[in-house]
């Protein structure tokens, strides 16, 4: 047996800080390893869906008996065959007591709300054959009219579900003046319309997908003891929890595992019907099933994101010092009330006024249920919307003003000095230093030589404009304070935990409740042990996503896993020490008053006596001599519920191009001073800051999912849902100031989330900066070239997407049970 | 995605492609490098029960000079038309666009022949074969006939070819010292352009003596732009000397409306994007 390594203590290298390659790369990128595709079963079947190419129509009848005739089909099976065994999908978050919530079975029988929808599965024993048998299943719809446009659904025109009476799901308030965490924004709002600026505008948040890089994906065992789940979540705790909870199986009985997961951006903090059908039919049949989505099936039945319509009205004074904030927003739900659903919008109730000191503020989120593809977090989940709307309405204050945008912002922003600061919306912000973020962003920009280039070119009449945009955000993450979970009606706590189990190798086993999927966990992770326990970083394992092996947990998302999981990490570390100390004192013949543990050892002071964690681990595993009355073990667990939220921000800075002939835009540069507190490591913080980005930025130039007016999802392909490539962006600068968080020991902040929250109102504003002088104070999402070229025509801020994709492939002979996408008219985005 | 299930052969021979496509009628379709094909299969948009692979047939590939015109055999890749010393002397228009092609995975399957025969209005090589006169060799049971570029487009996904029919060679005549350029409109790396616009131009010491301009998704085939070539000859190679014959561009051109844009902003771009090109090939 070895020994763990000792490090010579005179020259300790910390972890905390290191460049570490992440150790999980080789794995991940080669494939070779448990992606739940790669998963095989003996015995295995394999599934297909039939989905409703409708958006809203009553199942009249579903003829399965071709599909059953044909070859290796096992089964064929509807909603009808399953009853109550099937469960539901739930929503874990209603946001108000009186929330309307359509029952969502994860296969209807009688009638679907959106166009993929799920109404039969095949059963077959390949996936082919599964497929191929699919195509057989003969459905008789009969269509219903489909609430789609978000504003006409909201007047109940049209009745997403007839049966509830309306579409209205929940309204969500926060008012500073009833809160008593600041005055009335009504008051605010008429005064400023007296003597002041009033900033009116309507902003929308287009419909986004969430492109995660492996499809989901399940396979249920039901073969054992426990039925095992494996899946492509983000999720695996909430998964057992809620199988649990509607499918009347124990939760002792069930076992859930996310393998490895290829990314999920909260596309995969969702339990899909896909996942209680899977579960239904190998319980059934009592085989294991697999399911694995194709990606177009991803595109129109995993959540969507964003959605919203944002109504804002921002006061102020002459000289631009903000006096109050109201927001009134629309939030396009789908079909139906999603895990998190209604809770998104919520999520960003308490950023809106952002790092401003806003006296006044109002809040309001109306949800709406509609016939499209249901919505839920997308990576930022509500904050990006609220961080949009605020840093578009600070430069539009500060056109009005006439002053320079980062000049009316600094005039407004909390001053370093004034940390802990509790805001208008009532959160404590614990630290940050806005001044310093902004003065090294303008820096790296070479903010002063661009406004004077932009200058050059306003006066010469270039064809080719320069904007610059600012992006000067915060956001709230770490998810979250359990009671402040509980005060807003969430059904879960918001805690994580942790568990350090030391071998008697001197290997350290660590297991967490958090469940990556993608983001480093076991680099970074490894670090804090490596230097918590002084043990050498290669020593270190780290266990998760398996509720048999990290049987508690809360998972990934909400950039919570370092600040909330890695607390339970350092809690369970030190615990492991504070049980060692005995022991060791026992084996050293020494006082445990007279041990100190530094570098992994435990010595005694004034000697040169002591002993490596390692050694006193093997001592412990032996047990031969240890103190009376103390336990063979150093294993010790930790569960920490944060006290607070932790609060990143940074300085964003755009510079962008406009062909103003063809309205083509191209980013000339991209500079980010992020304060993200103390940093595990850079390089995983580096890949962090530009995936961000890159789908942030996408959010402004590329995404949108389009429905056409049939409800059929338009942008159904990686031809129509632009999603963005290395090839089309630029090489991004950033660096950071540190304002450590107070809030946990590490002194970390989020960082999962910060770069798309950031960069979608820094682009915008860019290229509204360039174009205000041509009469342009807003571009609708996605700025397309055609939009931005309308704009500068003097067409408004763009409008409706049309309806139509471009049909590279064209369809020949035979049809399959494949939808053609529709070719008329527009989703109601601006109309 | 899975396609249906299909059968697969791989003839080495025109002739017994032929045969086989003759035996099999509308239940066959022929797959070159399959870069449509595969994603239409994928997609259960067609599910032929025969798939007749042209990949092994030799002939078809390659490119070789044939006098006063260069050959180009159906089956060659886009990246070695793209790199090819002859294509780049004699057509360099077709070099430019090759360039801008999808990426550079899908240039290496994907055919020059196979490209033009599935007719995509959106595909990048038509309005080059187009604005240089191509020549479209067409091969079936009852013997071989050569089809000029102007009555090669048919419709959207529709050519001359026949279904009983393959095409086997593109003979593009020599264009030997003329500018090229080829303008390509999109929103992203590696997509299909909105609009773009193929230009070749002939220079005499400053003057554009003659213009071929193909336009690229201006409707349901690739389209010449006939009155900008006509009031080009004669103008001087600048900006200026451009700008009005370019406004010329849209005309008579039935463009689509999709998620990308509308009709009237790809007329818009089409002017703009011919007068970049033509200036470009005309400095070039
Ligand atoms: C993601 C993606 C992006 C792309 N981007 C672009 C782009 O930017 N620009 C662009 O121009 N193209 C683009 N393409 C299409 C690409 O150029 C294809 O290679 C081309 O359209 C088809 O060529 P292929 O050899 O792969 O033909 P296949 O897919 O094998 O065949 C296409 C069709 O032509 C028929 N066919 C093929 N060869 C012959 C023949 N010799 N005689 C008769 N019929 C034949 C087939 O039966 C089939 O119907 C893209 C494709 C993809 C998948």
């Amino acid at each position: 047996m070895t020994a763990t390594q000792e490090r010579p203590s005179d020259e300790v290298e910390r972890e905390i800080g290191r460049d570490r390659r992440r150790k999980e790369d080789q794995r991940l990128i080669t494939g070779r390893t448990r992606w739940t595709d790669n998963i095989t079963l003996p015995g295995m079947l394999h599934l297909a869906m039939v989905r409703s190419p409708f958006a809203h129509a009553t199942i009249t009848s579903i003829d399965t008996s071709a599909a059953k005739q044909a070859t290796n089909v096992v089964a064929v099976l509807t909603g009808a065959d399953f009853g109550e065994e099937l469960g539901v999908c739930i929503n874990a978050w209603p946001i108000t007591p009186d929330q309307v919530t359509p029952n969502h079975s994860p296969m209807p029988s009688d009638r679907v709300a959106f166009a993929g929808e799920i109404v039969a599965v095949v059963v077959a024993r390949s996936a082919a054959e599964a497929r191929d048998a699919a195509e057989l299943v003969d459905v008789e719809y009969d269509e219903l009219p489909a609430a789609l446009d978000l504003k006409d659904a909201a007047a109940d025109t049209v009745l997403a579900h007839p049966d509830l009476g309306t579409n209205k799901s929940a309204l969500w308030v926060f008012d500073s003046g009833e809160a008593g965490t600041g005055g009335a924004v009504e008051d605010a709002i008429s005064k400023a319309r007296g003597d002041g600026i009033v900033i009116e505008r309507e902003y929308r948040q287009q419909r986004l997908i969430p492109a995660f890089m492996e499809p989901r994906s399940v396979v249920v065992d039901p073969t054992g003891e426990q039925y095992v789940m494996y899946s492509a979540t983000q999720i695996p705790h909430i998964l057992r929890f809620a199988l649990a909870a509607t499918t009347g199986v124990p939760e002792s009985k069930i076992r859930v595992i996310a393998p490895d997961v290829g990314g999920g951006f909260g596309g995969k903090l969702q339990v899909t019907p896909e996942e209680w059908i899977a579960w239904a039919v190998g319980r059934r049949l009592g085989k294991p099933v697999k399911y694995t989505e194709t990606r177009s099936e991803s595109l129109v039945s995993g959540h969507h994101g964003r959605d919203q319509w944002q109504k804002l009205t921002l006061a102020a004074e002459k000289d631009g010092t903000v006096t109050g904030l109201k927001v009134e927003l629309l939030a396009d739900l789908g079909a139906y009330v999603a895990i998190v659903g209604g809770g998104v919008p919520v999520l960003g109730a308490f950023m809106f006024n952002s790092i401003y000191k806003f006296p006044a503020y109002h809040f309001a989120v109306q949800t709406v249920l509609t016939n499209k593809t249901w919505t839920d977090a997308y990576r930022g989940a509500g904050r990006p919307e609220a961080t949009y709307a605020i840093e578009r309405l600070m430069d539009e204050l500060a056109a009005e003003v006439g002053v320079d945008p980062l000049e009316v912002r600094e005039k407004n922003w909390i001053k370093h000095e004034e940390f802990p600061f509790t805001t208008v919306a009532g959160l404590e912000y614990d630290s940050g230093n806005y001044e310093a973020a902004t003065a090294r962003a303008k820096e790296m920009l070479g903010y002063d030589e661009l406004r004077a280039e932009q200058a050059a070119r306003r006066a010469s009449g270039d064809r080719v404009q320069l904007g610059i945009g600012t992006s000067t955000f915060t956001e709230m993450c770490g998810l979250a304070p359990s009671r402040v979970l509980g005060s807003l009606d969430y059904g879960a706590g918001g805690w994580e935990h942790a568990s350090v189990r030391m071998l008697a190798t001197g290997k350290v086993e660590v297991v967490t409740g958090a469940s990556a999927h993608g983001q480093g966990h076991e680099t970074a992770f490894s670090q804090i042990v490596a230097d918590r326990l002084g043990v050498a970083f290669e020593d270190v394992e780290i266990l998760h996503g398996d509720t048999q092996v990290a049987p508690k947990g809360l998972d990934t998302y909400g950039s919570r896993s370092l600040v909330v999981g890695g607390e339970a990490l350092v809690k369970a570390a030190d615990k492991v020490i504070e049980k060692a100390k005995p022991i060791a004192a026992h084996l050293l013949e020494a006082s445990a008053d007279d041990l100190e543990f530094a570098g992994g050892r435990f010595s005694v002071r004034g000697t040169d006596q002591g002993m490596a964690i390692g050694e006193v681990a093997l001592a412990t595993f032996a047990a031969h001599n240890l103190p009376d009355g103390v336990e063979p073990s150093l294993d010790s667990e930790a569960t920490y519920d944060p006290v607070n939220f932790n609060f990143p921000h940074g300085t964003h800075l755009c510079a962008m191009e406009v062909d103003t002939e063809t309205g083509e835009l191209t980013m000339r540069k991209y500079v980010c001073c992020d304060d993200i507190g103390n940093i595990i490591n850079p390089l995983i913080v580096s890949g962090q800051v530009h995936g961000g980005l890159v789908q942030g930025i996408a959010q402004a130039l590329w995404e949108e999912a389009v429905y056409d007016d049939a409800g059929t999802l338009v942008s159904g392909s990686f031809v129509d849902y632009l999603l963005p490539t290395a090839a089309d962006t630029i090489s991004f600068e950033i660096d950071h100031t540190t304002s450590p968080s107070l809030t946990n020991t590490l002194g970390t902040k989020g960082v999962g989330e910060a770069g798309t929250i950031a960069s979608t109102p820094a682009v915008v504003n860019a290229v509204v900066d360039a174009l205000r002088p041509m009469g342009v104070t807003d571009i609708q999402m996605p700025c397309t070239p055609e939009r931005v070229w309308k704009a500068i025509q003097g067409a408004g801020s763009g409008g409706a997407t049309e309806g139509a994709a471009m049909p590279h492939f064209e369809s020949g002979g035979e049809m399959g049970n494949q939808e053609q996408p529709g070719t008329s008219s527009t989703e109601g985005a601006g109309a | 995605m899975i396609p249906a299930q299909f059968d697969y052969m791989a003839p080495t021979s025109v002739e017994d492609a032929l045969a086989a496509l003759a035996e099999h009628g509308d239940d066959a379709k022929i797959i070159a490098g399959g870069q449509s094909l595969l994603p239409v299969l994928r997609m259960r948009l067609n599910a032929p029960e025969m798939i007749i692979d042209l990949g092994r047939i030799e002939s078809l590939r390659g490119i070789r000079d044939d006098g006063d015109a260069i050959v180009i055999g159906a089956m060659t890749p886009h990246a070695v038309v793209g790199s090819d010393p002859l294509v780049a002397e004699h057509a360099a228009l077709i070099s430019k666009a090759v360039e801008h092609l999808a990426d550079a995975q899908i240039r290496h399957r994907g055919t020059f022949g196979g490209a033009l025969a599935h007719a995509d209005p959106a595909g990048d090589l038509g309005a080059p074969a187009l604005a240089l006169g191509a020549e479209f060799v067409i091969q079936g049971s009852g013997g071989t006939r050569t089809v000029a570029a102007d009555d090669f487009f048919v419709d959207l996904f529709e050519t001359a070819i026949g279904d009983d029919e393959i095409l086997t060679e593109v003979r593009v005549p020599k264009h030997t010292g003329w500018g090229a350029h080829y303008e390509k409109f999109v929103r992203v790396a590696h997509q299909w352009p909105i609009v773009a616009v193929a230009a070749t131009v002939r220079a005499d010491g400053g003057t554009i003596a003659e213009a071929r301009v193909g336009l690229t998704n201006m409707g349901s085939t690739p389209l010449r732009a006939r009155a900008t070539e006509a009031a080009l000859a004669g103008q001087p190679a600048t900006e200026d000397g451009v700008r009005a014959a370019a406004e010329q561009a849209a005309e008579g051109t039935n463009p689509p409306s999709d998620l990308n844009g509308e009709a009237d902003y790809r007329r818009h771009l089409a002017r703009v994007l011919t007068r970049r090109a033509v200036v470009a090939a005309a400095g070039g």
